[in-house]
């Protein structure tokens, strides 16, 4: 337990009548490479917005390294922790949305540096230092005072995963980080992810990048029906005999 | 009459229109804003009474309320009025009025900006004043120039208003002399007088669109 990252406990979601998790349960440990797959509509994006807090979960429990985040009540409430707790929470993960979501009136730098700057109160030299680092490595060095607008989508998507990796976080999400892009930038993008996976970056990833997940996951997670319906290593997953897994694996066909 | 000494006339009343105008938008546009914070606040009792103020500023004729803003203390609660009261009742009516138009505006603008936007700055840390003022209002002003510009050229023209309750302005002045000199000129020359002043407005205003061009 002491490595546990993320542990998230009987999760439970609906908008309106429409129940979009209905029981999910899952710990990720330190280093570990965590994707989700499975059909659209089966809950894998709410997961992750609740994780992220971007919204709020009907009965269950969120922590972060011990610290929880929100638990359910006697009376089945969901109470969340106080906002500064939340504040702090929020510094342990980062997130890589579909559609990148760059501040578009902000260079590369700026988008890069500024939340750490701002909200973060790192020192300008430091921060600055950092991301110069960080875009180096990504293959971005030269693209620091280009606009968001005059790059590619995977430059963009790039810039967007170093935006999240300047703020030190534990722990990345990725929302389907190529559904936005051709297969030639989804290349350059999932390249860059594997990279931070060799790095032992923790990550959890929904994608619907079938052999990428093989590939670059310690463990893969199907959900279907808000459930998570099966779990393991990509072999097991992959080679699953359970009937929806197999068609699900099996329609998608790149494997 | 000649030329010059009208123009010379009409000088001081050009004047009164400058600072009107200006008075105006130095205060109507961050009034506005506030007015369309407080159109998209989740408090139901404020959202509604800002919409009212909205309809009855749109609804009804800019020289109406002026009558009312600057008669309204007397007849309403028997206050007398100075004169003095003038320009400052010219200043109140048109800030109200045109601080309703941009909150509408800056509304619209709010409301263009993806939610996506206001997610990435959460996870980021921002508090939602920074994530207000640092992410979201610079693209609003960017996605409103257009039509802060035509409301800004409106203004320019509406400021002949002012005559109402006898405000010296431009307008008031070339009515005046063309009365009393029988002759169209006055008025020729202050719709030059305007269409200059637009023009510099127009000029200034996609200056600044330009300005913003760099991204997007």
């Amino acid at each position: 337990m002491s490595d546990c990252l993320v542990e998230i406990k009987n999760l439970k979601k609906s908008f309106g009548d429409l129940t979009v998790l209905k029981d999910v349960s899952l710990s990720v440990e330190k280093g570990e490479v965590v994707s989700v797959i499975g059909p659209s509509g089966s809950g894998k994006s709410t997961l992750l917005r609740c994780a992220t807090l971007l919204e709020t979960m009907d009965s269950g429990e969120l922590s972060y390294m011990g610290e929880k985040a929100c638990y359910t009540d006697a009376q089945g409430r969901c109470v969340y922790a106080s906002k500064e707790e939340l504040k702090h929470i929020r510094k342990k993960f980062g997130l890589v949305f579909q559609n990148f979501n760059l501040f578009p009136h902000f260079s590369v730098l700026k988008n890069v540096t500024d939340a750490a700057i701002v909200a973060h109160g790192v020192p300008k030299e430091e921060a600055f230092a950092n991301a110069r680092r960080l875009l180096t490595q990504f293959g971005l060095e030269g693209k620091e005072d280009s606009y968001p607008c005059q790059l590619s989508g995977g430059q963009q998507q790039r810039v967007s995963i170093v935006r999240a990796l300047a703020l030190n976080p534990q722990v990345i999400y990725f929302d389907e980080p190529t559904s936005a892009l051709d297969p030639e930038l989804t290349g350059e993008v999932l390249r860059v992810i594997k990279s931070l996976a060799e790095a032992h970056m923790t990550m959890i990833i929904v994608t619907h990048e079938m052999s990428f997940a093989k590939e670059v996951s310690d463990r893969v997670i199907f959900m279907e029906n808000g459930l998570i319906q099966m779990q393991g290593t990509p072999e097991q997953v992959f080679t699953s005999e359970n009937e929806r897994v197999k068609s699900f694996i099996g329609k998608l066909g790149n494997i | 009459m000649s030329v010059g000494k009208i123009i010379l006339q009409l000088l001081d009343g050009s004047l009164v229109s400058i600072v009107i105008f200006l008075l105006t938008l130095l205060f109507s546009l961050p009034l506005g804003l506030l007015v369309a914070l407080g159109r998209l606040s989740k408090d139901r009792i404020l959202r509604s009474l800002i919409k009212v103020y909205i309809s009855i500023m749109r609804g009804t004729p800019l020289m109406l309320q002026l009558m009312v803003v600057f008669f309204g203390p007397y007849y309403l609660f028997g206050i007398k009025i100075k004169t003095s009261y003038r320009f400052a009742a010219v200043i109140i009516g048109f800030v109200l009025n045109y601080a309703a138009y941009f909150a509408e505006i800056y509304r619209g603008g709010i409301e263009a900006v993806p939610k996506g936007q206001y997610e990435a700055a959460r996870l980021l840390g921002y508090t939602p004043a920074q994530t207000f003022l640092r992410i979201i209002l610079p693209q609003v002003i960017k996605t409103i120039l257009p039509s802060v510009t035509n409301e800004v050229i409106t203004l320019v023209k509406d400021t002949s208003l002012a005559f109402v309750i006898a405000v010296s302005e431009m307008f008031t002045a070339a009515k005046a002399i063309a009365a009393a000199q029988t002759t169209m000129m006055p008025f020729i020359i202050a719709g030059i007088f305007y269409y200059v002043f637009n023009a510099v407005v127009a000029f200034a205003m996609a200056r600044i669109e330009k300005a913003m061009d760099y991204y997007e």
